[in-house]
């Protein structure tokens, strides 16, 4: 068991659930958002249906992260989620909202608003608890002696309001960018003209984050000012996306346009990771700190090596099958 | 008072834990009703059990669903409210926990999908198969779970270094002291809920005169099944009492309300525990009744409360209630199940009202007697989380108020409000639509995925929408 380092490579799993989460339920999260402001009914059950087929698979990736957490770095878990307390059960809570109107919404009919509020709202609230994680998480944690010593708002900053929001944004860009590769007609002309408008959103949140966060901490600001020039890559890599998204959206090229969004957030998402490495409790607890005995790493990477590559398939097999444009009336009962 | 964070958060797990456990015992169960009913269509050829397998089949897919999105709660609340346990213990529990969702995953990828969707997609035997293989792979979850849970109650093959667990043996720490009763009890009750359900489902059709070929083929088969069943979990039960008596006589204490350690101690039917007076105020007991059971001799020395502090003894009125209402309900199951034998004579077993209406009302007793056992077992090992190792006091999470766990309290209650009624109220829905020849999932379509189980079922939650112009489309 020596011969590898255990904790890093559940490091890396861990961190590819999540951007895998992140990218899989972002669009259909951002769907939501987008929501209430959709041209009409008949937008709504396209959008619906554009991630009927796969948004339940795409939260499998938060479970497996959360399940994964627990057993590979208890300490990550045993201080986030404290620190977090109100923020998981915001989410949470938007989670299953979303998760009961998906299926109900299309069962119903006198009670179909109802539905469609639950959904738009509990998409929201768990977008937004999301990115306010994300923020605390950049600006660290108060903690002693391996335990969680800060209060129930802690989390709640300006700065993790700005980040949450700008998740929002994120997801409702990553949305509207999916809806045009899924829709036709008047329901891709609507997605497509709001995408200029989200993609400003995201800009300025993403250059007040980038502003912001290396004055932070000391050690983020060494990180990026000092020796690893290489890491500036990935901000500008980032950007080169946004313009990417925006240009090819204008010109209709609309899985270009839905890849670069899954761009601008791999690197967005790596350039944070690279902020804080290998802090996993920043400023204090590295991914080695909080690690689990090797023996318990070692007995539940068998069981994921194994299940992985099967839930990555069948997800691949499951979005082969439903590629294309959904239309108004298609798969509506 | 001030808000105790302990008693809220001890609260607010037995709520989310007690919503969540009602939905899986039941589908334990009903995944192998429908594996026999598949098994049977395969080795008959006869379309009843087919017509059956579907309609179990949809009802499946509604409370799996509800299942697993109440399940979700059930993965953080480890993490948010008592993080020093999930610290000390994250070496064992954390993988145990992990393996249950790679398996729900696994199954979830794999065969329930074929369950769901593809009746005709496949042939007969192999979608037997793939209800065959969710039935095994819900056990198997059960199976992580119980050992996990059952750990806790008997912990071994682990050392403590430095203030965590560590496991030494995973053998011994999986398959611990009390491991074999519980996972034995559990699923024998996973199979008299889906049994009492298939029940109290055919006696309400037989009632209404629907389908009565392929409702009177289910309730007899289920009843020869609850006949063997009920008085085999009676038997289990109390070798699972005895394993306690063994592990954890403070538990058992608690169940009988007796507070001394002594001889010739009476069967309790009813009693008022008074913990101040350190003595029940009133009761009613048969005479030697918990020595002979407990001891098998009516001189047998029962242990009693006396043997710790007062702080240290569990909360003797739930403890002991709920004990009894589940041994009742577990005795009035057996009681339906005898009686199902002796008015088979003549068939009035398909035309008694009483008997049948009888069925109705105990659908829900296993849930109730389910949701009673594990109050027993829960409150029973009270302080202790981690049995002898760790109590409540040091496992909570240091930074919780009061006023934080009451929020969150109160907005699961409201989150599993809407669930719960929506869930039953369509679960109604399905149920009444019954058996019906035409089966939806010939039309598939794109939000049918295997992923989303509830899509399985085909039927309307509310009546047609009126807000839309009737000529569109």
């Amino acid at each position: 068991m020596e011969m590898f380092d255990l904790s890093l490579i559940w490091a890396v799993i861990i961190a590819f659930g999540v951007i895998m989460y992140v990218l899989m339920d972002g669009f259909d999260l951002g769907l939501g958002i987008l929501f209430p402001f959709a041209p009409d009914e008949d937008a709504r059950d396209v959008m619906m249906n554009s991630v009927a087929p796969v948004w339940d698979g795409n939260e499998t990736w938060l479970v497996l992260g959360g399940a994964g957490l627990i057993g590979a770095f208890p300490l990550v878990y045993s201080i986030l989620l404290p620190a977090m307390y109100i923020g998981i059960f915001l989410m949470l809570a938007g989670l299953i909202f979303r998760g009961v109107a998906f299926e109900f919404r299309f069962k119903s009919g006198r009670t179909r608003n109802w539905w469609n509020a639950a959904f738009a709202g509990g998409s929201f609230v768990a977008a937004f608890a999301q990115g306010a994680v994300v923020g605390a998480y950049i600006e660290g944690f108060e903690t002693a002696d391996r335990v969680f010593t800060g209060g129930a708002l802690d989390w709640l900053t300006p700065f993790s309001v700005i980040t949450g929001l700008g998740l929002v944004a994120g997801y409702a860009l990553l949305g509207a960018t999916w809806l045009v590769l899924k829709s036709e007609g008047h329901v891709r002309d609507w997605a497509r003209a709001l995408v200029p408008k989200l993609l400003v959103g995201v800009v300025v949140v993403f250059a007040v984050v980038s502003l912001w966060t290396p004055w932070i901490d000391p050690g983020v600001w060494e990180r990026w000012f000092d020796h690893m020039q290489v890491i500036w890559l990935l901000p500008a890599l980032a950007l080169a996306c946004v313009i990417g998204i925006y240009a090819a959206n204008r010109k209709g090229r609309e899985l270009m346009a839905f890849l670069f969004t899954l761009g601008m957030f791999v690197f967005t998402y790596l350039g944070l990771l690279v902020s804080r490495w290998p802090y996993v409790i920043p400023p204090d607890y590295t991914l080695w700190d909080a690690a689990s005995a090797p023996e318990s790493q070692f007995f539940l990477l068998i069981g994921v090596l194994f299940v992985v590559p099967i839930i990555l398939t069948y997800t691949a097999w499951s979005y082969w099958v439903f590629r294309g444009k959904v239309r108004v009336g298609d798969g509506y009962h | 008072m001030a808000l105790d964070p302990i008693l809220l958060s001890r609260l607010q797990f037995a709520f989310v834990v007690s919503f969540h456990a009602i939905f899986p015992v039941f589908t334990i169960g009903l995944a192998s009703y429908i594996a026999v009913l598949q098994g049977l269509y395969v080795s008959t050829g006869n379309r009843v059990w087919d017509r059956l397998g579907l309609f179990w089949t949809k009802v499946f897919a509604v409370v799996f669903g509800m299942g697993v999105v109440s399940g979700i709660v059930m993965a953080f609340q480890f993490g948010t409210n008592w993080s020093n346990f999930s610290q000390m213990a994250a070496n064992f529990i954390g993988p145990m926990l992990s393996y249950e969702v790679v398996t729900a995953f696994f199954l979830e990828a794999g065969f329930l999908g074929v369950l769901l969707f593809g009746r005709h997609r496949v042939s007969p035997a192999v979608h037997f198969f793939a209800a065959l293989m969710v039935a095994v792979g819900t056990f198997i979850s059960a199976f992580w779970i119980l050992a996990t849970n059952s750990w806790m109650q008997t912990p071994d093959g682990y050392e403590i270094r430095e203030g965590v667990i560590h496991v030494t043996s995973w053998v011994d720490a999986i398959f611990n002291a009390s491991f074999p009763y519980r996972f034995t009890h559990m699923a024998l009750a996973a199979f008299l809920t889906g049994g009492f359900v298939v029940t109290g489902v055919s006696a309400w059709f037989l009632l209404r005169g629907r389908d009565i070929d392929a409702h009177k083929r289910a309730l007899s088969m289920t009843l020869w099944l609850l006949l063997f069943l009920a008085p085999l979990q009676a038997f289990v039960g109390d070798e699972h009492g005895l394993n306690t008596l063994e592990h954890q006589p403070m538990k058992i204490a608690a169940m009988e309300g007796n507070w001394e350690t002594e001889s010739n101690v009476p069967l309790l039917l009813f009693a008022l525990p008074d913990r101040d007076l350190q003595a029940n105020r009133v009761e009613i007991g048969i005479p030697n009744g918990a020595s002979l059971i407990l001891r098998h001799d009516p001189d047998g020395v029962v242990p009693g409360l006396d043997q710790i502090d007062r702080a240290q003894q569990p909360p003797v009125w739930i403890t002991f209630y709920s004990f009894r209402v589940m041994v009742a309900l577990g005795l009035l199951m057996i009681a339906f199940a005898v009686a199902g034998l002796v008015l088979r004579k003549g068939g009035r077993v398909y035309r008694s009202r009483w008997f049948l209406r009888g069925l109705q009302g105990m659908s829900l007793a296993p849930f109730v007697a389910v949701v009673a056992g594990w109050f027993v077992t829960e409150t029973g090992r009270s302080p202790w989380l981690i049995y002898g190792v760790l109590d409540y006091a040091d496992a909570i999470t240091p930074s919780l108020s009061g006023g934080m766990v009451l929020f969150t309290l109160l907005g699961y209650i409201a989150v599993y409000a809407v669930i719960f009624i929506a869930g039953v109220y369509y679960l109604c829905k399905v149920i009444n639509q019954g058996l019906d020849e035409h089966d939806d999932t010939e039309d598939l379509d794109s939000h049918d995925r295997p992923a989303r189980p509830m899509s399985a079922a085909h039927v309307p939650f509310d009546d047609a929408r009126d807000d839309r112009a009737p000529n569109r489309s």
